[in-house]
């Protein structure tokens, strides 16, 4: 048929289901019907028991993340018409995260790992509260990129290393880190350091990059945490200086 | 039934709530606060402001201009002195975003860049790129981040807030993972729960935007003050909805009908500006109550465009540049390119009114305190009595953080004073609610929850849109009330309890009906027209003799609500006519 497409949606009611299953829907289709749409036609007319997170509808509040025939995805920033040739839409929670219920995962684990990084600006001296910092387009420049994240954990879906270790800080978490360490205003670079240090931190990663791919924001966090590796490597060097120079304070 | 207790409770998790959570856990770092939320803070909707936030900042501006720009577009409805409160501590807060970390875009030395906005006559819109309300709200959530005295509930949903002895006590909600409901007892409870633009068929809003914290006031009495004032944002994708911002044409982007004609200098917005040079308060600087009026007096008369997602206009930003539009307005390119297939680089965008801002909500005294001791209300969500009959762009991000503070430090007072409160009698109360919201959870009427939804936002689209008749009004209050009536015989099919997210909608609509309730009554009761609020066949000009007042809807049981008046705060603007176009030159509206 032309004007449907079959959505395959893994669902998982831990109120009844010992394991997920897949249940199949008809959508009408549309050119510019997302995937969101279709999980949204798919509660309001035929099944009201689907449960999925959406909000903003345009790829900014980061809450409709599913995988999308085996890829991290935006709901709403999916389309359908990019699946028309594969004839069917395969749509479940994202992986590497505990499933809740049907498309809704855990991701608690996450945003305690963006909190654990002191992603605040940390200042030791105090600027007159009626002056704001000068900060050139240049040095705004060196983070920028990396305060696009929207917390959509997609790249933790898609991170092989946080699949195999939760505790593993991740991508979204160390682009943080990074994003602060490099704003030309922020003095908690050393504080943040055991974090990005820590055998949780940038040296788990192994340099995929499939987070960075999947990222909807163009955030490019495995440059950011490859450029964290430098630093703790600076700041591994710094230390042993320190130490050799007998001034402590390691 | 799970039971907490904490000294705050803030319902919302957006920049006023976050900003509120702050400002109490500075006030008093010894409290327990607690920010409740249906959605991890994040997600919020302020995350989809972006063009700015106002504080007057350049050496030529003055808070005085930006109090009289405020109170003329607000058509006089304004709070002179909450105006006047806000223009003083407006630039306070965006410099303590920027010490919080927020990216300001920067002028190439370094110091904070500002652009222009509708209906103001100098540029005093602070700005990070087209994304302002991410960054805010992305500061603030982390920035938070770092305060112990403030812990967080994510993904609970507030459904009722318990009164005893004349005082808020606390709330009820649910625990949306387990379905479990919690009684949470807190001598301060703060809503800032946002807008409620849900109750329309085309909005800007977010799905989670509907009007919970109006409704939960209004059920305990607390009346909602000028509901009728619904903002329509002139620049919305057609189809969806989806706020193309402001800025674009604070940057210089032009507005043209069908026959490629900049028509806004057909309703007094003109002379026509020169390409790329804006001008202050002129053309498509117009406010925003105008522009949406004159789209619709285009589309009337056949003059605009018919495309695959309905009538538009253009918006062109194509003189501007690529670089420019790529540094200033990079997300507006990339909404444009997803959902409507145009690149704003070679192409215009095709944009339409859609309903964006309650400018009204629930009714606060200048210092975000309701008339219910203990509850207090900020951000879009409350009528602090700022905005009067027509919000201009960007004063409302800045309203988040100053009266943010203003209820965390509010807050932190009564909640130092540690009202008592009976937790018997509070539990009662709270069974009592659980037990009905169970009742719903398990309904097995015959209505459809999606069917009631559409039918609503259809009917306040037809009824309480950019212009009014006594007629259409009429039949959309008949329609809401028909709803009502109808929801008691609602049927959901979902049984569980985790995640069950047709409940939740469930309850949202329930909100929502309330909310649609008290805009199209109050929308009826103020016989005159002003701001986003126009009557042309019955009531076609203001009328300040009868109605320089804020409506109050208050809610009846089982019957229309009341609509009590209360008088404007005018302190040194007394009433006059709108300048904008060529009339505007030589200053503000006063």
């Amino acid at each position: 048929m032309n004007d449907t497409l079959e959505l395959v949606v893994t669902r998982y009611l831990p109120e009844q289901d010992t394991q997920p299953r897949e249940q199949s829907y008809t959508v009408p289709y549309g050119e510019d019907m997302s995937v969101l749409d279709a999980l949204n036609y798919i509660k309001d007319e035929l099944d009201p028991s689907l449960s999925h997170r959406w909000s903003c509808r345009m790829a900014i509040c980061g809450s409709c993340g599913v995988m999308v025939n085996g890829e991290p995805k935006l709901s709403c920033k999916t389309f359908l018409r990019d699946y028309r040739s594969a004839g069917v839409v395969r749509v479940r929670a994202l992986d590497n995260l505990p499933v809740e219920r049907d498309l809704i995962a855990d991701i608690s684990g996450v945003v305690e790992h963006i909190a654990a990084v002191k992603p605040w600006l940390i200042r030791h001296s105090t600027a007159p509260a009626t002056e704001a910092h000068t900060q050139t387009p240049a040095q705004m420049a060196r983070y920028h990129a990396f305060s696009q994240c929207i917390n959509c954990a997609l790249c933790y879906a898609a991170c092989p290393q946080f699949g195999r270790n939760p505790e593993f800080l991740g991508p979204a978490a160390l682009t943080l880190a990074q994003r602060y360490n490099l704003d030309s205003r922020d003095e908690g670079r050393e504080e943040r350091m055991p974090w990005l240090n820590a055998e949780e931190g940038v040296w788990s990663c192994t340099f995929v990059g499939y987070c960075s791919e999947v990222c909807p924001k163009d955030v490019d966090p495995a440059s950011a945490i490859n450029r964290g590796k430098v630093a703790s490597d600076i700041n591994y060097g710094v230390n042993l200086f320190r130490l050799l120079r007998g001034k402590g304070d390691v | 039934m799970n039971q907490q207790t904490a000294d705050i409770v803030i319902v919302g998790g957006g920049g006023a709530g976050l900003r509120a959570a702050i400002a109490a856990a500075e006030a008093n770092p010894g409290l327990d606060i607690l920010l409740l939320s249906k959605v991890y803070p994040m997600r919020s909707h302020t995350v989809a402001a972006e063009g700015g936030c106002a504080g007057v900042i350049q050496p030529h501006d003055s808070v005085d201009a930006h109090f009289d720009d405020t109170v003329a577009g607000g058509d006089w409805l304004c709070d002179q002195d909450v105006v006047d409160y806000f223009v003083r501590h407006a630039t306070e807060e965006n410099l303590r975003l920027e010490h919080w970390g927020c990216p300001w875009s920067r002028k190439p030395d370094g110091s904070i860049n500002v652009r222009a906005f509708g209906g103001m006559q100098i540029e005093r819109t602070w700005f990070a790129a087209d994304k302002t309300g991410f960054h805010i709200l992305h500061t603030l959530f982390q920035t938070s981040l770092q305060y112990p005295a403030i812990r967080r509930c994510d993904e609970y949903f507030c459904t009722d807030l318990l009164v005893e002895d004349g005082h808020c006590g606390g709330l009820l909600a649910i625990d949306m993972r387990s379905g479990e409901q919690t009684l949470i007892a807190a001598p301060a409870v703060i809503l800032a729960t946002g807008g409620a633009a849900r109750v329309y068929r085309y909005n800007t809003n977010g799905g989670i935007v509907t009007g919970d914290g109006m409704a939960l006031a209004y059920r305990q009495g607390v009346p909602l003050r000028d509901m009728e004032f619904v903002q329509y944002h002139p620049t919305g994708l057609p189809g969806s909805g989806i706020l193309i911002t402001e800025a674009a044409r604070g940057e210089g982007g032009v507005l043209t009908n069908r026959d490629g004609y900049r028509y806004l200098q057909d309703y007094g917005l003109g002379p026509e500006t020169a390409l790329g040079r804006p001008q202050n308060k002129h053309m498509e600087l117009g406010p925003r109550d105008r522009l949406s009026q004159a789209f619709w007096h285009e589309q009337r008369a056949g003059r605009t465009v018919a495309t695959e997602r309905g009538d538009a206009v253009y918006l062109d930003l194509r003189h501007l540049g690529e670089q420019h539009i790529q540094e200033r307005l990079p997300f507006i390119r990339d909404l444009a390119r997803t959902y409507v297939n145009v690149d704003a680089v070679r192409e215009p965008i095709p944009v339409r009114p859609t309903a964006h801002y309650t400018m009204g909500g629930i009714q606060t005294d200048r210092h975000t305190a309701t008339c219910l001791p203990g509850l207090y209300a900020v951000g879009e969500c409350a009528s602090v009595g700022l905005h009067g009959a027509n919000r201009l762009g960007s004063n409302s991000l800045a309203e988040l953080s100053v009266f943010g503070r203003l209820a965390g430090e509010q807050a932190a007072d009564r909640a130092a004073q540690g009202h008592a409160v009976n937790p018997l009698v509070l539990r009662q109360q709270a069974e009592a609610r659980a037990a009905e919201r169970e009742a719903l959870r398990t309904a097995n009427g015959t209505e459809r929850l999606a069917v009631l939804r559409d039918e609503m936002a259809a009917a306040m689209e037809a009824g309480i849109g950019i212009f009014r008749t006594p007629a259409t009004m009429a039949t959309t209050a008949g329609k809401i009330a028909e709803l009502k009536a109808r929801y008691q015989q609602l049927g959901l099919r979902d049984r569980s309890h985790a995640f069950n997210t047709e409940w939740l909608q469930a309850i949202e609509l329930g909100f929502l009906l309330d909310v649609a309730e008290a805009m199209s009554h109050a929308a009826l009761a103020r016989r005159e027209s002003r701001g986003s609020h126009q009557r042309p066949e019955d009531f076609p000009v203001r009328d300040d003799a009868n109605f320089l007042r804020h409506s109050l809807a208050q809610q009846q049981h089982d019957d229309a609500p009341v609509i009590n008046w209360q008088d404007v705060v005018i302190t040194r603007s007394a009433p006059g006519e709108r300048h904008y176009g060529g009339k505007a030159a030589g200053g503000a509206g006063t």
